[in-house]
């Protein structure tokens, strides 16, 4: 499968979801391959449509406010989560039409893109049945939410890389208890988050073929 | 009458959740028209009306699980006989 790609560096994360949106309407009309679009946000909780019937903010806003952390609802899948500047974010905009049409499948491929990135760094991460996301021992390193449109892909996922961990604190991650862990914490040292990019890239292009 | 059904999403996935409804009751919509959005597991996604019509009966509401093969909703495809009486307000029926 042949993958575009574009880094927008940090930005909103409202902004990279319009940019989403278009793409989106542009892979439909068929003017687009399939894009992966590549970012960092600044700081944000965003809640998905399963949060909706949830309540896993535990900050007060004013607290939130203090910190410079906004929230947003989205149209993804999953509960509440964290976003910020660190942490790699990978939105893949992928026409299953042309791969396979089933949510499952696409969800364990993107667990498996994110489990061979952490060996590039000798980190042995792993899945949790029944729990969509990537995990390092009983901690959380990388989380997924992905909403689908005439069976094209948006929003995606996000792994620790040199994230600010303590922001965690302020929510129940995925509605989980549970607590996040990065590359920097397991490694001991900061990542280069530019690297990052580039190898994950590969690693849709190998896992995708 | 159109039954609109939840369909097969895939190998395991016997259930998924009404997020939101684009339709309501009463109102038209056209086929492949978004309907309503449904979650499972971590992803969204939309099942497109199955015919046009008008959306006459929602069965299940936002944040209820259905299963796979349930029906949804029920569409009255244009040019079927709708019930004014079930319908339609009786004070607007002269």
């Amino acid at each position: 499968m042949q993958f575009e790609y574009c880094d927008l560096g940090i930005i909103d994360f409202s902004q990279a979801y319009l940019v989403q949106k278009n793409t989106l309407r542009e892979i439909r009309e068929k003017k687009t391959p399939n894009k992966l679009i590549l970012c960092e946000h600044k700081p944000v909780i965003t809640r998905g449509r399963t949060s909706l019937y949830s309540d896993n903010i535990l900050a007060s806003s004013k607290l939130l406010e203090e910190n410079k952390i906004s929230i947003v609802d989205t149209d993804r899948g999953g509960d509440v989560t964290y976003h910020g500047p660190g942490q790699l974010i990978v939105y893949p905009l992928i026409d299953l039409n042309t791969y396979k049409k089933d949510i499952r499948i696409f969800l364990r491929v993107i667990e498996n893109i994110i489990i061979d990135f952490l060996k590039e760094f000798s980190i042995k991460a792993s899945r949790k049945d029944g729990f969509t996301g990537v995990w390092f021992s009983d901690e959380k390193i990388a989380s997924i939410g992905i909403a689908i449109r005439h069976w094209i892909t948006y929003h995606g996922l996000a792994v620790n890389i040199n994230t600010n961990l303590d922001h965690f604190k302020f929510i129940k991650p995925c509605g989980l208890n549970c607590n996040m862990t990065s590359l920097k914490k397991i490694l001991n040292k900061t990542i280069d988050i530019n690297e990052c990019k580039h190898i994950i890239i590969n690693k849709f292009k190998t896992n995708f073929n | 009458m159109r039954r609109v059904i939840l369909p097969e999403l895939g190998e395991g996935i016997e259930k998924a959740t009404i997020s939101y409804w684009y339709v309501q009751e009463g109102q038209s919509v056209k086929e492949k028209d978004d309907l309503v959005e449904l979650t499972t597991d971590k992803a969204t996604f939309n099942l497109p009306s199955p015919a046009s019509g008008t959306l006459t009966e929602i069965f299940y509401q936002d944040g209820e699980g259905v299963d796979v093969g349930e029906t949804l909703a029920i569409i009255e495809e244009e040019g079927d006989d709708i019930d004014a009486e079930e319908n339609f307000d009786a004070d607007e029926e002269t």
